[in-house]
């Protein structure tokens, strides 16, 4: 039975007629102990990552190191989680800045793309995120249409970090999966060592 | 009593069920300038949240236009627990890209005179705002994690905008204010002169 109220549908059928926002917290991992990796793979553990949305977003908070001057990463699998290794074609430019008012630029960083490659995206350029105890990577990555069969898969990433030589570092990372397969789950990594602290927010961004 | 639909509870104990998908982004305060000094986002003053309630947040800049011409609009922190002063030492990156409606500037680079090395001042998010009555500038700021007591404090900006030199301006601002302190207020103003108009929202990401 239908739930009117002045002659507005509320709900109905077990579910809620009005909109309740479009942006749907749907998983938050935070690290009580330093992990190798990150994942979100659909269907475990209360993770959506499938036709249910049209664009899915990760927000990375304070992602610390345990080792000095190391890569945030990420990869893709279309096979549950059992393989990370989805080819990739990618850009990747930074805006860099020392505290010291040294070396201000802003570039293309090629040793930080892919082409066709199946490593791990890095998300970051330079030296890499320091470990010191104030240091760490915030920044999100939206994820567009992960289900499809008919289309690759874009990623467009912009992450904020202290860089391990006390710089400022802006990076911005995009590119396509080069599979018609649906990417089914995602892992984040640093390229080395540990995550040692962090939290990562999963969010689903309504058809 | 709980309002239950087809067997699935929709509200219970005066809130909607923790098992209904809701919205993540919350809006939690909305500023319009009418020829304002600064507009300030001070939290516990005026409704405004801005603690670990949540993780992160947006403040969206909807068609800011200045009183004076050509200045920079601009905004800066403070982890002060009441009597703001907003002065954290921020250290920071600025590009650009710019097109003018001449069709003789285009261009995409670094901006050093727009960033900061671990310094006090304000951050300028837009370089040389026009006051034409059609001139403003919009954008986003996100904010991450600014209770945080162990890290430094990371934003990412995009602002776009009207130039007084009838360019369209498209500035990429980043950095940290580097403090373990919780910031507890944002501060917006222009570098001279009052903000004409505009508005600025603040959203709360659970």
């Amino acid at each position: 039975m239908a739930i009117l109220s002045n002659a507005v549908e509320i709900a109905d059928a077990g579910t809620f007629s009005v909109g309740l926002g479009a942006m749907v917290l749907i998983k938050t991992i935070t690290l009580s102990s330093a992990a190798a990796n990150i994942s979100f793979v659909d269907g475990a553990s209360s993770v959506v990552l499938d036709n249910t949305y049209a664009s899915y977003k990760f927000v990375f908070s304070n992602m610390h190191p345990a080792t000095n001057n190391v890569y945030w990463s990420v990869n893709f699998s279309i096979d549950g989680g059992t393989n990370y290794n989805v080819a990739k074609t990618s850009t990747n430019f930074s805006a860099a800045h020392s505290e010291s008012d040294g070396s201000p630029s802003v570039g293309y960083e090629d040793a930080f793309d892919l082409a066709n490659g199946t490593g791990v995206q890095w998300l970051v350029s330079g030296g890499g995120i320091g470990n010191l105890a104030d240091e760490s990577l915030s920044g999100t990555l939206d994820l567009f249409n992960p289900s499809s069969t008919t289309f690759v898969k874009h990623f467009i990433s912009n992450c904020q970090w202290y860089h391990g030589g006390n710089n400022s570092y802006n990076t911005y990372c995009a590119g396509y999966g080069n599979t018609t397969s649906a990417i089914n789950a995602v892992q984040f990594t640093m390229h080395s060592g540990n995550i040692e602290t962090g939290t990562i927010k999963l969010y689903g961004m309504s058809k | 009593m709980g309002l239950i639909s087809n067997g699935t509870t929709l509200l219970d104990a005066g809130a909607i069920d923790s098992g209904v998908a809701t919205g993540a982004m919350t809006l939690i305060k909305t500023l319009t300038a009418s020829s304002s000094a600064n507009l300030s986002f001070v939290n516990g003053a005026s409704s405004v949240v801005l603690d670990s309630t949540y993780k992160e947040y947006v403040f969206k800049f909807i068609n800011i236009h200045p009183a004076n011409d050509d200045v920079f609009f601009q905004f800066n922190g403070s982890d002060d627990a009441s009597s703001h002063s907003y002065d954290i030492i921020k250290t920071t990156t600025n590009f650009s890209a710019e097109h003018n409606e001449g069709n003789s500037v285009a261009q995409l680079g670094y901006v050093a005179g727009d960033d900061i090395a671990q310094a006090t001042g304000y951050q300028r998010l837009f370089n040389g705002v026009g006051n034409d009555n059609d001139s403003s500038l919009i954008g986003t700021l996100h904010l991450f994690d600014p209770s945080n007591t162990t890290f430094v404090k990371h934003f990412m900006a995009r602002v776009g905008g009207h130039r007084h030199s009838s360019a369209t301006l498209d500035t990429y601002i980043a950095g940290y204010f580097n403090t373990t302190a919780a910031i507890t207020a944002l501060n917006f103003q222009m570098s001279g002169g009052n903000i004409d108009a505009g508005t600025i929202k603040m959203y709360g990401i659970k």
